[in-house]
């Protein structure tokens, strides 16, 4: 069973890295700054969470694994606000034609 | 080399990385947004260093409160970035200054090398008397109980840090509020996350604070989380900053040290000195304090940086 979980854990944590590795590419190819932030929030909010998927066998009791998932949420929380925050502010710099 | 060392290097080098280039980033923003990513690096090699408490004080005062006093100090003195990096010093200043840098580093690389191994240590005395004081946590006993006086004086200096503020205020705005003013309607992302966030920042802020006597944690940690959600309101606008005149702001400011005075004094009449805890009331008395302390210290952070006050007060 303890293997199992193991093997859960490094599928997820390194599918996790993938997105964050996809969100970086993403940041650094994509042509204007939505795209960049499309890229960066959507990639990391997915990376993010399936890192805590993977964690979640490894946390310490169920206190822990709940700790882990607010985690995440206030990580996508954060990201969403500074999102919107970042877009509403180049919108205002440079308003659409 | 396992794995673990070699993540570990990999994190020292980009902390080195990061810290070269908010040297070398031509503009102020950029420098400062640099600053925040070496505090919040600088806060995960503290994790690996197994200092837990300096972690969280690292990112949420090296990094967070000071991340955010930058920012505002950079919008400040946007109007004068250009002519300022036009007053370039000359040659010999710039190799002057170099020299004096590469001096200081190298004397503080030869100190750290040539420290005895294992190093000088006062943990194993810390931890032998923790049973007395009822704490689990080494460092809050040495915060609060073997080097109180110094925690007391440094609140004290927080709150002469926010004299220093307020007094940069003219005559006429004396008693006022500074800060973002309220507005009827606010809406925004902003807003949505500081209605949704503050209560739940409330019950982490007060969870860091209790475990902090056992675990990492402590007045510092909490009342910086407290202050964000303070920082968070008044920046979406949903409330003001009170005016520097308040009785309320002004007590809670000097709550912290006042109490821990108080408490420094009464150790005077029962232990027979001061700052002196009497036997089997250490833990209690300790949370005592801490309890204000937090209070204080979420109030001095968010005035230090909203800085002085830019409206003359309400009649």
């Amino acid at each position: 069973m303890s293997v199992a979980l193991d093997i859960f854990t490094i599928v997820a944590i390194s599918a996790g890295a993938v997105f964050f590795m996809a969100g970086t590419v993403g940041l650094l190819r994509f042509p204007d700054s939505f795209t960049r932030l499309h890229a960066l929030t959507k990639a990391d909010n997915l990376g993010l969470g399936l890192i805590v998927l993977g964690l979640l066998p490894q946390a310490d009791g169920l206190l822990g694994a709940l700790k882990l998932v607010a985690a995440w949420l206030l990580v996508q929380l954060a990201g969403a606000t500074v999102a919107q925050l970042i877009a509403h502010a180049l919108r205002r710099r440079d308003p659409p034609a | 080399m396992s794995v673990i060392q070699a993540l570990d290097i990999g994190l020292a080098l980009l902390v080195l990385a990061v810290a070269g280039w908010t040297i070398a980033a031509r503009e102020a923003f950029a420098s400062v947004v640099g600053y925040v990513a070496y505090g919040l690096l600088l806060s995960l090699v503290w994790v690996r260093l197994f200092a837990v408490d300096v972690a969280l004080t690292e990112a949420a005062i090296g990094s967070g409160v000071t991340g955010v006093l930058l920012i505002s100090a950079v919008v400040r003195l946007r109007q004068t970035e250009a002519p300022a990096a036009a007053e370039r010093p000359g040659v010999a200043l710039r190799v002057l200054a170099g020299a004096l840098c590469a001096a200081v580093a190298a004397a503080l690389a030869t100190v750290v090398l040539l420290m005895p191994d294992p190093g000088a240590t006062l943990a194993p005395d810390a931890a032998k008397h923790l049973d007395e004081l009822g704490v689990g946590n080494p460092i809050t006993a040495v915060l609060i109980a073997y080097r109180s006086f110094d925690t007391m004086l440094e609140k004290v200096v927080l709150i002469l840090a926010v004299i220093g503020v307020w007094s940069l205020a003219p005559d006429r705005y004396w008693g006022g509020a500074g800060g973002p003013r309220r507005v009827a309607r606010p809406e925004g992302a902003l807003a949505f996350l500081a209605q949704l966030l503050p209560p739940l920042g409330v019950v982490v802020a007060i969870h860091i604070v209790w475990v902090g006597a056992n675990e990492p944690g402590g007045a510092f940690q909490g009342g910086a989380i407290l202050a964000a959600m303070a920082l968070i309101v008044i920046m979406a606008r949903l409330a003001e900053a009170p005016e520097i005149r308040g009785r309320w702001l002004r007590l809670t400011l000097i709550a912290g040290p006042a109490v821990f005075l108080a408490v420094g004094v009464a150790g005077f009449a029962i232990p027979g000195s001061f700052l002196a805890y009497p036997a089997g009331w250490a833990k209690p008395l300790i949370l005592f304090i801490e309890a204000f302390m937090t209070l204080s210290i979420a109030a001095t952070l968010p005035m230090l940086v909203i800085g002085p006050p830019d409206r003359p007060p309400r009649p």
